[in-house]
């Protein structure tokens, strides 16, 4: 795993740049020390692992502050650190047996145990930029979180997580009489759940870190960038130059038209569909990225968010995405997709367990 | 008459080679150099235009992907007879060398249950990820990108990706759907060895199959500024009683706004797979 080392080096030529919509730019001063491809572009190829302790929204115990100190940096890698070497323990081979039903834990590693620190992996650091360490990757708005919802969209939201339960055991759903359940049909359950894409807008864009299988791959042809997304081999295919696909041509990553601007890759994507890797965008997801080169081992990437269906402002941020000897793996979802058709079993089963209109 | 002598002479010693070198294409043509200077340029939109995704063996027209018995010879199944025409297979003399697959006789017996029971058994038909060598002629497009010192395949169907080697990084850490490749340079050919594949993947529709033993050599030849020539040797010494080899051209797809488009097919097979456990499920 790297340290932010390199980019702290990096950042050595570069300066403090507001850029667009408040966003920390970096314009690399001399730009000599940088690896290009034959026609003169930073080249941009090569693997990333853009896992980050950082979260894209400021907590807001960090209230107005947009960076850490180095101490608490510092902490926050070390608690992780014991955090890791703990959970990582060797299992007690004289522990008791787990409750019947589970132990009661939430969460997705709730009490099926699903998820050890062995497939974990949010990295070591904290994310760093000239020594500096941001306490979020949002950088506008200047608090570090996401604007405003629309009224509808917190509507939508709300409906949504009214339907996001913890399992009870019971097909609640149909106990409060709800028109609809959670789990009719496979089309009602999360783009990640169905193997369409991975979750947390890993594949964007925005490409944002996530819990797992972070690492990037980047090719790059006189007129193309490709950038692919390890879960779930999503390879976005961005041309460069060009007008973007007709309306009627909607794509789960969108379409993706990239420019040079200087020494930057700035990467349009629209054309999504009603729903999108990015939690709660819709059809009308606008998304403006720019990849810039700080390092022959470091990239700067940053973006924009407009969807004014969801949020009343548009959103950006950044953050580095660092070299990896790490390659990307084929992450075959679909394929042994088990659990949705479990899922779906299970209300099914639990339903079964609740009387109907005819029982006493 | 100076033509003749040497399109004779042509013939003449073609007629010395195996039959196999009937099919080399791209001795003369020298394509432009790709990024980096050093290599053909391979990058683009490419596509098959063969019958290979129906069986890649030499085969007559059949009525129906899957056939049953009939009264009077083969008809199509009960699964497949209400598409009709649209689900028969076209004619073929086929992609590979000698027309047949040389199977192992418990090899061919699977094969013959696999084409019986296509609609079961088929990795296509639940949007699998097709395996090498299927992916490159599935009826979609793929893209080859070609940076300096990388190389990347994306496929329309389902999405599916390789991500090529161009410096070998030992053995596959574990078997894959699309396995490892790995590139390096014959001349103007570009070599591609394909290793750690599962056995989940067929050749095509017609339940042709191979083990995890097998391994796919391809090479990608440029033949003319628009299309390549593409072969691929198996060898799978669990499957096969002999190494055999495909090859068939690769053309570049010409048109002026071609791109690949979504499809990633596993929004569409769920009803195939999960639609017996919607809450309300459909008349199956």
């Amino acid at each position: 795993m790297r340290t932010p080392e390199h980019v702290r080096g990096a950042a050595r030529s570069t300066a403090w740049a507001v850029v667009g919509l408040g966003l920390l730019g970096w314009t690399a001063a001399g730009a000599d020390d940088i690896p290009r491809t034959a026609d003169g572009r930073p080249d941009l190829s090569g693997n990333y692992d853009v896992a980050t302790l950082t979260p894209l929204q400021r907590p807001r115990m960090f209230g107005d502050n947009r960076f850490l100190s180095r101490e608490e940096a510092d902490r926050i890698a070390a608690e992780e650190r014991d955090r890791m070497a703990e959970a990582q323990q060797d299992t007690d081979p004289g522990r008791e047996a787990p409750p019947v039903g589970g132990d009661g834990s939430p969460g997705a590693a709730g009490n099926v145990g699903g998820y050890n620190a062995f497939w974990i992996d949010r990295g070591e650091n904290t994310i760093a930029i000239e020594g500096r360490f941001p306490t979020s990757i949002i950088v506008d708005p200047p608090n570090g979180r996401l604007p405003e919802m629309t009224p509808a969209a917190r509507e939508r939201r709300m409906a949504r997580r009214a339907m996001f339960r913890e399992n009870t055991g019971e097909a609640w759903w149909l106990k409060e009489g709800l028109p609809a359940g959670p789990y009719d049909d496979p089309e009602m359950r999360p783009l990640g759940e169905r193997c369409l894409l991975g979750f947390g807008s890993t594949s964007g864009p925005p490409m944002l870190p996530v819990l797992y299988n972070n690492v990037k791959r980047i090719v790059q042809t006189p007129d193309h960038v490709m950038i692919l997304t390890e879960m779930v081999h999503d390879a976005r295919i961005v041309r460069i130059g060009g007008e973007h696909a007709p309306p009627d041509v909607r794509k789960w990553m969108g379409d993706s038209v990239g420019r040079w601007e200087g020494d930057t890759l700035v990467v349009d994507t629209t054309n999504f569909r009603d729903q999108t890797g990015l939690s709660g965008g819709t059809e009308n997801l606008h998304v403006v990225e720019r990849f810039q080169r700080l390092d022959a081992d470091t990239l700067l990437y940053s973006f924009t968010v407009e969807d004014p269906t969801v949020w009343e402002a548009p959103w950006s941020g950044e953050y580095p995405w660092p070299a990896t000897d790490g390659n990307v793996y084929e992450y075959a979802c679909h394929e042994a997709n088990y659990a949705l058709g479990n899922i779906m079993r299970g209300a099914r089963l639990l339903e079964a367990d609740v009387p109907g209109p005819g029982a006493e | 008459m100076r033509q003749g002598l040497i399109a004779g002479t042509a013939l003449a010693l073609f007629a010395c080679l195996p039959g196999a070198a009937l099919a080399e294409a791209g001795d003369e043509y020298v394509a432009p150099r790709g990024p980096g200077g050093v290599h053909p340029d391979l990058n683009g939109i490419w596509q098959a235009l063969n019958e290979a995704h129906y069986d890649v063996e030499l085969h007559m027209a059949r009525a129906s992907l899957q056939l049953r018995d009939g009264p009077h010879g083969p008809v199509p199944s009960l699964e497949t007879y209400k598409l009709g025409a649209v689900v028969s297979v076209p004619p073929s003399m086929g992609v590979v060398e000698g027309g047949k697959i040389p199977y192992r006789p418990e090899a061919l017996a699977k094969k013959l249950e696999n084409q019986a029971d296509w609609i079961n058994r088929d990795p296509e038909v639940k949007c699998y990820l097709p395996g090498v060598p299927r992916a490159n002629y599935m009826p979609h497009p793929f893209q080859i990108f070609q940076g300096e010192s990388t190389l990347f395949f994306a496929y329309q169907y389902a999405g599916a990706v390789r991500d090529v080697f161009t410096e070998d990084p030992g053995p596959a850490p574990i078997d894959t759907w699309m396995g490892q490749s790995v590139a390096s340079w014959d001349g103007d050919t570009l070599v591609i060895e394909v290793t750690g594949l599962n056995d989940q993947t067929w050749f095509d529709r017609a339940g042709n199959h191979h083990s995890s033993q097998m391994k796919v050599t391809e090479r990608y030849t440029p033949a003319g500024p628009d299309h390549l020539h593409y072969e691929a040797t198996i060898e799978d010494a669990e499957t096969f009683t002999r190494p055999w080899k495909i090859s068939m051209p690769l053309y570049r797809r010409k048109e002026a706004n071609m791109t690949l488009m979504d499809f990633r097919c596993v929004e569409f097979v769920e009803e195939l797979m999960y639609g017996e456990w919607r809450r309300n499920p459909l008349p199956r």
